[in-house]
Parts: C-alpha cells; structure tokens; sequence
C-alpha cells in the first residue's frame, strides 16, 4: 500500500502541470535517430531546437532524446514524452512514422510531426525538405569534376527519398559528363560511421574520385580526405570536421519551420498539413563551396540554385526515361509531387537494381 | 589486373585494415582460453579501450599516447573478470556476458561530449622505397604501425606458446589445473597475466576502429566485433596462424561484400555476409558433438580453479 500511495503521489507530481491551465510553457518533444554529436542530419534538428528555445525563451520548454532506434522503442520514447505532458513532438526520422501514428492515436490532444514520412492523421502533420534540389547542384559539380568518372553514392536505405537523391545526382551529372557513372553502395543504416567509413573505402578502390553520400556521419569525408577524393556534407555543413575533401555540402534548415509550428501551437492555431518544402523557403541550403570547385563551375552552380529557388527550373523535368528505357517524362514534362513521393524505379543510366 | 571491376591488391589492402581489429582481440582471447579461462567479454574489453584510447588521443593530440591507454583500459576492465572468475570463483560465461553489458555501458558514459571530435591522425609508417614496389608495396609496406603491431603480436604468440618454456607452463594451466598447481605452479597469476594481455589486445584492436578505421566515436561503434573474435579463435582452433587466417577471411568477406555492390555486379550480397557466421556456427556444432578435443581446444577451458580440490 505504502509503494501504492508513493507512486500515486509520483504519478500526480509528474502529470500535474500537463493539467494546469495556460500560463505553464509550452513543452516540445524531438525524437531523434542519432546523436546531436552527429555533425549531420540529428545535429541540424538539435539546431532547430535549439532555435525555438532562442525564439521564445521561458514560454517554451524543450526535451528531445538520442539514438532511438526505428521501431518499437521509438514508441515508448513517444509516450514517454506525451506522458511527461508534451504539447508537440517532432519524429524525424523515416522509420518512425508507423510509431507515430500509434501513439498519435492514443494522445489525440498531442500534437505531432513526423519528419520525410507520407502517413497523416489529425494530430499528425508531415513534414520534409526537397533534398533532391540540392542533390541535383551536388550532381552537375561531380560530373564536372570527376577525373576517373565514376561517382560513388554511400545509399542508406532503399526508400523514395534515397532514390529521388540518386536519380537526380545522376541525371545532372550525366547532362555535363555522358561519360560519368555511378557506383551505388547500400548500408541499410541511418548511421554506422564504421560500415559507412568501409563502404567510402570500398567505393574510392573502386576508382570513384568524388563520394555523395545518403547517411548521417562525417566518416565518409574523413576516408574521402585521407584517400585524397572529393565528398559533400550531408543534411549539415560539416565544414568543421574535413579541411580538404569537402567541397560543399547540402543543409537541411529546419529552425524556420520548428519555430513557426510552435508557434501555431502556442496560438491554438495548429492544423495537420504535408509539407515539402526547398529551395524557395530555405529549408534546402547549399554550404559554401571550398574553391576546389573551379570558378566557372560555381557560377554555373549558383545560377541552377538561383533557378530551382525562383521556381523556374524543376530538376526532374522531361525528357527522362526509366531505367528499362520506357518514357517516365515526356520533353518539357516536370514530374508531380505525387510521382516523386512515390519514386521507385532508377532512371535510364543508373545501373545495378534497387534491392528490396 | 582487375577482376570483375576490382582491384585485388587494393582489395587485399583493404581487408587488412579491417581486419586488424578482430585479429587483435582474437590472437588476445586465444592467449587467455589457453591458460584455461573463457572471457566473453571481448566486446566490451573492445568498446572500452576504443573509448579510452579516443578520449586519450583527442586531449593530448598523440595517438601513440591513445593506443596505450587503449590497451591499458581493456587490460583494467579485464582484471575486474579476473579477480571475479579466479578469486571470487563466478561463473566465467555469466561474468563474461556481463562484462560485455558493463563495457558498453561504461564507454557510453566516458563518450559523451567526445561524439563528433575529430582525433589526431595516426599516420603511415613512411617506408620509402620499399612503398614504391609494384604489388607488394602497396599490400606489405603501406599502413600504420597497429598492422604491423598486430602481425607482430601473432608472431610472438605462436612462438611463445610453442617454443617458450613460459608458454608451456601457461599451456599447462589451461590443460591441467591441479597438475599444474601440483608442479608449484602459481595457476591464478599465470591466468590472471593472460586475462590482462588479452584485455590490453582487445582494448587496442577497439581503439584502431574508433581511431582509424572510421575515426570519430559512437556509442557501441564495435558493432559485435567482439562476438567475430571470439568465433575466430574457436575457427582457428587455437593456434595463432590459423586465427590470422581466420581474422583475414572474416575482414576479407566484409570487405569483398561492399566491393561488389560498388562494382555493381548482380550477386546477392547477403550470402557472403552470412557466410563466416555459418562456418562459425558449423565450428560449434562440431566442438559441442565432443570434437572439441580434436580441434585443439584446452582441456580445462572454462572450469575456475580452487587450491583445495
């Protein structure tokens, strides 16, 4: 009785703020796949974090936790967070969006985000960047640049996010170089800086001289530098961490977003949407390129960033074939949101199939 | 020279680098199964020193300084297991799991703040001309001091335990306690000895991985080398030429996998992933049908030893 009576005790402790009215702060929950150390894509949503701690200050009260693994875990870590009385969680990772429709369906006065996933519910809002945008300037510099025409691709996990990346590095690489190729290496992980580091390694072996990479760590660049290649950052700037082999990077900016979204649920003004955002909002960032990239190359660079924001350039715009050399666009055709968030299939050129 | 789009020597290269770490922690358990102890606490003797070794590196910028330590913090881990198993008499496959658990708990908690630190650079050793020969320069004479460390240590195992008067007796000891503790042998200290050298092995083939391989830190980044270690010495049946053989052959599939998915070539890649793992599993089903003797394994492996029996 006496543990009965404590626990009691704990449990009101706990969940009674969630129960107070207004004038408590407002408390936001991030769940991430990664460490913040990661110097990727955990490290630049722990930035947006800590945006929306600089924006409203003590009206706002922040959790977040490391490494939790796509799947059941990310569940409890959920409903942890909910019962600790947050008002808005953000997942951010793909994996979690099967866990966060559960959980959402169980605290339907939470309101929640989940980062690059397509399920929605009335709670639920989606929410993810057009990394395909950066993808495509990353790929018109790796055509240019490359000596040994072959680019390698440390791919993660076969979703339509990863394959929109490779189609669109491939396709503006090969418009520059008809030459170029692509050696495609999957990892299936987020972020495992020893298979990635091997998997740099295997690809440079093979011959590529420059490495575009789809997971998480810095490791790829670290093997890039030492084996004298070229890499991008990914999801972050990475500048810190390689001072030869980076030469530019793609930057996921999610501040603006995190903080406009807590907004709307500090003024009660929070609904479900899909949001896609690129170029245009700056979501999608390109870091600064280092000058290995020759002058003419950035230039040309810029102008397709300059194009892509002011929306008249979309980088899947006909005519672009499938794989199996079938028509997917036609010439002048620009593919629709609905195909590219479905995307399954390479495109003409890319060879090697997409494991299941 | 290439086939099917690779590059053998640049393969082989490769794999020697991967392999290193397994191979350490391997030649490392199989000094301490053969004075009679069974520690599966590598993993954990792995992570702990790939952290020391980092945490080290990175605060005084000297890799040399952060190998040491590596091999000093499995060592310590390793003579908990030991005062544990030899004078407390526990159980060595229970305290070795636990080990395992500990270690990556306690590396988890020393890692933080260090996630995302680059460290210093551990460079080449420059060889000079002998780099430039075609073939075997690139294979023989172009890495870091730990290969060669790790060769050499295989070496002096083999030698040791074959050739020296010290290596018998500490043969012995995993052969036939109470024999040995009758010939006025010190049975507790010679095991003791050899749970620390293969703690010191571990902790430096953890830190090649967090130091070289990748290099940066992460929480539980030796990924189950550990385990592989331990199957390599069962593999390679208790001799040091073989466990080189077997590290080589384990590295080598991790290594040819990734290779062939840049090469593109259409083969399904997780047969070669799970390849080692088979073997493996086949080496224990034979040890565990009473062939274990045949294969080498010593005869009081995993039993603790008492002066009283």
């Amino acid at each position: 009785m006496k543990l009965r009576s404590i626990l009691a005790a704990l449990a009101v402790a706990v969940s009674g703020p969630a129960f107070a009215d207004g004038h408590e702060p407002t408390k936001v929950g991030f769940v991430y796949v990664g460490p913040i150390g990661d110097g990727g894509w955990t490290y630049e949503h722990h930035q947006g974090l800590l945006a929306v701690e600089e924006e409203f200050g003590d009206k706002v009260e922040t959790m977040y936790v490391e490494n939790v693994p796509e799947g059941a875990d990310a569940e409890r870590v959920m409903t942890q967070m909910a019962l600790q009385g947050a008002d808005l969680i953000f997942t951010t990772s793909f994996g979690y969006m099967d866990p966060t429709i559960n959980v959402a369906a169980k605290f339907p006065d939470v309101k929640f985000e989940h980062a690059t996933g397509f399920k929605r519910a009335d709670n639920v809002s989606t929410y993810s960047a057009r990394f395909y945008e950066g993808r495509a300037v990353q790929g018109h510099i790796a055509g240019k640049l490359t000596k040994t025409n072959k680019v390698g691709y440390i791919a993660s996990f076969p979703i339509p996010e990863v394959i929109r990346g490779i189609n669109s590095a491939y396709l503006h690489a090969q418009k520059v170089n008809p030459d170029v190729e692509f050696n495609i290496i999957w990892v299936f992980t987020w972020f495992d800086p020893t298979k990635e580091a091997d998997a740099a390694k295997a690809l440079i072996d093979q011959g590529a001289d420059i490495i575009l990479q789809h997971t998480d760590s810095t490791a790829p660049l670290a093997a890039a530098e030492e084996a004298g290649v070229l890499g991008f950052g990914q999801a972050s700037d990475m500048a810190a961490f390689t001072d030869t082999s980076r030469i530019g990077s793609i930057i996921d900016n999610w501040a603006p977003y995190y903080i406009e979204r807590t907004r709307a649920v500090m003024d009660g003004t929070w609904e479900s949407v899909d949001t896609w955002d690129g170029m245009d909002t700056g979501m999608v960032e390109m870091g600064a390129m280092t000058d290995k990239i020759p002058a003419d190359v950035q230039a040309e660079a810029e102008a397709m960033m300059a194009a892509i924001a002011a929306g008249e350039y979309h980088p899947f715009t006909g005519p672009i074939n499938k794989q199996d050399g079938s028509v997917w666009l036609a010439e002048g055709e620009v593919a629709d949101d609905g195909a590219l968030a479905g995307l399954s299939f390479y495109i003409e050129g890319v060879t090697g199939d997409i494991p299941n | 020279m290439d086939f099917f789009g690779i590059n053998p020597v640049l393969l082989i290269t490769a794999l020697m680098i991967a392999s290193t770490p397994i191979l350490l922690a391997a030649i490392g358990e199989q000094v301490v199964e053969k004075s009679g102890v069974l520690n599966l606490g590598v993993e954990g003797m792995m992570i702990t020193g790939a952290i020391c070794g980092f945490i080290v590196a990175v605060e005084t910028g000297s890799p040399t300084l952060g190998f040491i330590f590596a091999a000093v913090g499995g060592a310590a881990l390793s003579l908990i297991f030991a005062v544990i198993t030899l004078y407390f008499l526990s159980n060595q496959v229970a305290t070795g799991l636990a080990l395992t658990l500990f270690g990556l708990g306690l590396s988890s908690l020393m890692g933080q703040g260090y996630q995302g630190v680059k460290p210093p650079l551990t460079s080449k050793i420059d060889m000079g001309p002998l780099t430039d020969i075609p073939v075997l320069g690139t294979i023989l004479f172009n890495h870091d001091a730990i290969v060669y460390l790790s060769l050499a240590i295989v070496v002096a195992v083999w030698a040791f335990l074959k050739y020296t008067r010290a290596g018998l007796i500490l043969r012995s000891c995993g052969e036939n306690a109470e024999a040995a503790h009758a010939l006025g042998y010190k049975v507790k200290l010679i095991r003791m000895g050899a749970i620390a050298f293969g703690g010191a092995c571990a902790g430096v083939g953890g830190a090649y991985i967090s130091m070289v391989r990748v290099p940066q830190w992460v929480d539980g980044m030796t990924a189950g080398a550990g385990w592989i270690a331990l199957a390599i010495v069962v593999f390679g049946a208790w001799r040091a030429g073989r466990v080189l053989i077997g590290a080589y052959l384990f590295g080598g599939v991790t290594v040819l996998q990734l290779n062939l998915q840049a090469a593109g070539i259409a083969f399904p890649v997780e047969y070669l992933s799970m390849s080692p793992y088979l073997i493996t599993i086949l080496v224990l089903v034979l040890i565990s049908a009473g062939r274990a003797r045949a294969l080498g394994a010593p005869a009081a492996l995993g039993q603790s030893f008492h002066a009283s029996r």
